[in-house]
């Protein structure tokens, strides 16, 4: 008799904390569940205005979607470009990142706080030079026009110093004592122990480059040369809207990131973790 | 690697001075330290012993002077190339590998061929009682076996020149002792030269064949243990050398040319303003009430050279600290046999080694020749 009071109390704070979550939790999944329900929906009962439940799921949508235009190609697409972005942004930032951490030169501070200040430059700002750059090199719809102005990012440089920062000093120390130069040292000490920050880092820089719209859609011209998201975009043309078709495509092409996310979620964490805020 | 180890390298500095920036880290110095020989660096946390030995090291570039290792001068060479191998303070060992990749990593950066690297690694993992270990992550290891791989790696490398930044002062009492004595006795075994950085006075009375002293960047003193602790060349040697701590007094001159303070009144070398007697606290006998009452009724034992109250008395099994309290001499203590009965509150009389006792100048330094007192039954 004593106890139900007391569970009373304890499940009452409990149960808002839930409710609370689930409202969160339900405003962040609605575009989703729109996207799913819609991808599922005829051409004319999108703008029925009936219910959001799909009359009867039109599954065809998905095949006929996805061979509306070659989305197999769109992918392959994605994958290289959001995997070299991945790889060339693990490359530099890990390299850059431990020099500015660990290499005493001149001016380091100061030239660190100028790689930082760009990131007070608003993306779309450098968008026309970027895109004049690949113009005058001739790379126009090519995957070096795709993928070289990404591999560079100075978040993820910022993360890299301030990951390595944290690896004790005498770790570096001791190597050098048993013979390792910088290189080694980064390579053999600082950079596998800087494994989870890397993992961070590639998760990040995959997501941002597998959603990237504006800059692929500038820089490729070609169907062989589109990415998924270029070809999601296609189905909104001029005069013609297929909400069902682009929902299909959207889900499709959401659904690799989402696995992704299933299995590192942990990375995504730290990752945020690490920067304050995204 | 075995039990015999090649010859140890001599180190030398000349003129050695570190400097960050505006802060003088270490003020110009030389040293030597001998083929074989076991050096200890002690002084009180940041005095610079461990900047010195980073400078040895090669982590540190001196601001002046030469560093000299096995007759070759080694300012511009790499740590790698210096044969020396270093046990840190935290251990520094890779937690990514396992113990065995930890004690080949330097092994492997020399390009030992694999056999030879695999048998180097077996035999000091063996000498060390690591064999079981071998497969784990430092993780995985208790603080000592840490410390056992700390040192396995760098024995494992045979180096001529082995330096130790405090590295027992993350184990518990216990154990600290053990590796004390394993550290001597890989010494005695190995010979070769070793410098090895504490703070704890103890360990390097323990364990150095020679000890330099160290305060705010400047080598106070170096000899061995018992002349460091016997003859101390200053002031801040005395008092950091030895526990309890040397009992010390300001002494002034007065007007017929004497050095007083406290009970005690000394013959003065003429060139004396001031100084300060300094006494360690076995080299004052203190004898029970009822003795200094059978002395002071005129017997032909000797009197005491002062008079003082019983603060406290610490019976520490082997030996007793006798807290002492009178004019000038608070805070003296005495270290007396277990058979000394007294108790706070008591008066005794107390006589001091004068051959053994101390006194230095205004400037610190150590006056040569024995304190004398001036008179015969110092005031009482």
């Amino acid at each position: 008799m004593h106890v139900a009071p007391m569970a009373d109390r304890a499940v009452a704070p409990r149960m808002a904390r839930g409710l609370l979550l689930a409202g969160a939790c339900l405003v962040m999944a609605s575009p989703f569940l729109w996207m799913g329900l819609t991808s599922l929906m005829g051409q004319l009962e999108v703008f029925s205005g009936g219910s959001i439940l799909p009359q009867a799921p039109r599954w065809s949508n998905y095949p006929e979607a996805l061979t509306a235009q070659p989305f197999g190609r769109y992918f392959l697409n994605s994958l290289v470009f959001a995997t070299a972005v991945a790889a060339g942004q693990v490359a530099t930032s890990a390299t850059a990142g431990y020099a500015f951490a660990r290499l005493d030169f001149p001016g380091r501070e100061g030239l660190f706080l100028l790689f930082l200040s760009t990131m007070m430059v608003p993306a779309v700002v450098v968008l026309i030079p970027r895109f004049l750059v690949i113009d005058a090199l001739d790379w126009i719809d090519t995957y070096q026009g795709l993928i070289s102005t990404e591999l560079v990012s100075v978040w993820g440089i910022f993360l890299m110093r301030q990951y390595f920062r944290t690896v004790p000093r005498e770790l570096e120390d001791a190597a050098r004592v048993d013979g390792a130069r910088h290189l080694r040292i980064f390579w053999s000490v600082a950079l596998p122990l800087a494994k989870p920050a890397v993992a961070t880092l590639a998760l990040f820089a995959f997501v941002d480059a597998w959603k990237n719209l504006l800059w692929p859609l500038l820089v490729t011209r070609s169907m062989e040369m589109r990415v998924v998201e270029v070809g999601i975009a296609a189905f909104h043309s001029t005069y013609e809207i297929n909400w069902p078709y682009q929902m299909a495509a959207g889900v499709t092409a959401v659904l690799p990131i989402a696995l992704l996310f299933l299995f590192t979620q942990r990375y995504f964490v730290r990752g945020i973790q690490l920067e304050g805020i995204r | 690697m075995g039990s015999v180890s090649r010859a140890g390298q001599g180190v030398v500095l000349r003129g050695v001075e570190k400097r960050f920036g505006d802060v003088v880290a270490l003020e110009p110095m030389d040293l030597e330290v001998r083929p074989g020989e076991l050096m200890v660096l002690v002084g009180p946390s940041g005095c610079g012993k461990s900047t010195l030995l980073r400078l040895i090291a090669g982590l540190e570039e001196s601001t002046s002077g030469e560093v000299w290792i096995g007759g070759r001068r080694v300012d511009e060479v790499e740590p790698g190339a210096r044969d020396v191998a270093m046990v840190f303070q935290s251990y520094a060992l890779y937690p990514h590998m396992t113990v065995a990749r930890n004690l080949g990593f330097g092994l492997r950066m020399r390009g030992t061929p694999r056999a030879e690297l695999e048998q180097r690694v077996a035999e000091t993992a063996a000498a060390l009682g690591l064999g079981e270990l071998l497969e784990r992550k430092p993780g995985q290891l208790s603080g000592g076996q840490r410390q056992r791989v700390a040192l396995g790696r760098a024995m494992v490398r045979d180096p001529g020149v082995f330096l130790f930044d405090e590295p027992l002062s993350n184990l518990d009492a216990e154990l600290r002792l053990r590796t004390r004595d394993e550290i001597a006795a890989l010494h005695r075994r190995l010979g070769t030269t070793m410098i090895f950085v504490t703070h704890d006075q103890v360990e390097a009375l323990s364990l150095g064949q020679r000890v330099a002293v160290m305060d705010r960047g400047r080598l106070q003193q170096v000899g061995t243990p018992a002349e460091v602790y016997r003859r101390p060349g200053n002031l801040f040697v005395a008092g950091f050398v030895g526990s309890p701590p040397i009992n010390r007094i300001p002494l002034f001159r007065d007007d017929r040319g004497r050095l007083a303070g406290g009970p005690f009144v000394l013959a003065a070398p003429s060139s004396l303003s001031r100084a300060t007697l300094a006494v360690r606290p076995e080299d004052l006998a203190v004898a029970g009430p009822g003795e200094a009452d059978g002395d002071a009724s005129g017997g032909s034992t000797r009197t005491g050279d002062f008079r003082a109250t019983v603060l406290r008395v610490e019976a520490l099994g082997s030996e007793q600290r006798v807290h002492l309290d009178g004019p000038g001499i608070a805070a003296w203590v005495a270290r007396a046999s277990p058979a000394l009965r007294v108790a706070s509150g008591d008066r005794v009389s107390v006589s001091v080694d004068w051959e053994r006792s101390h006194l230095f100048g205004p400037d610190g330094r150590r006056q040569e020749g024995v304190p004398r007192p001036a008179e015969q039954g110092v005031s009482r």
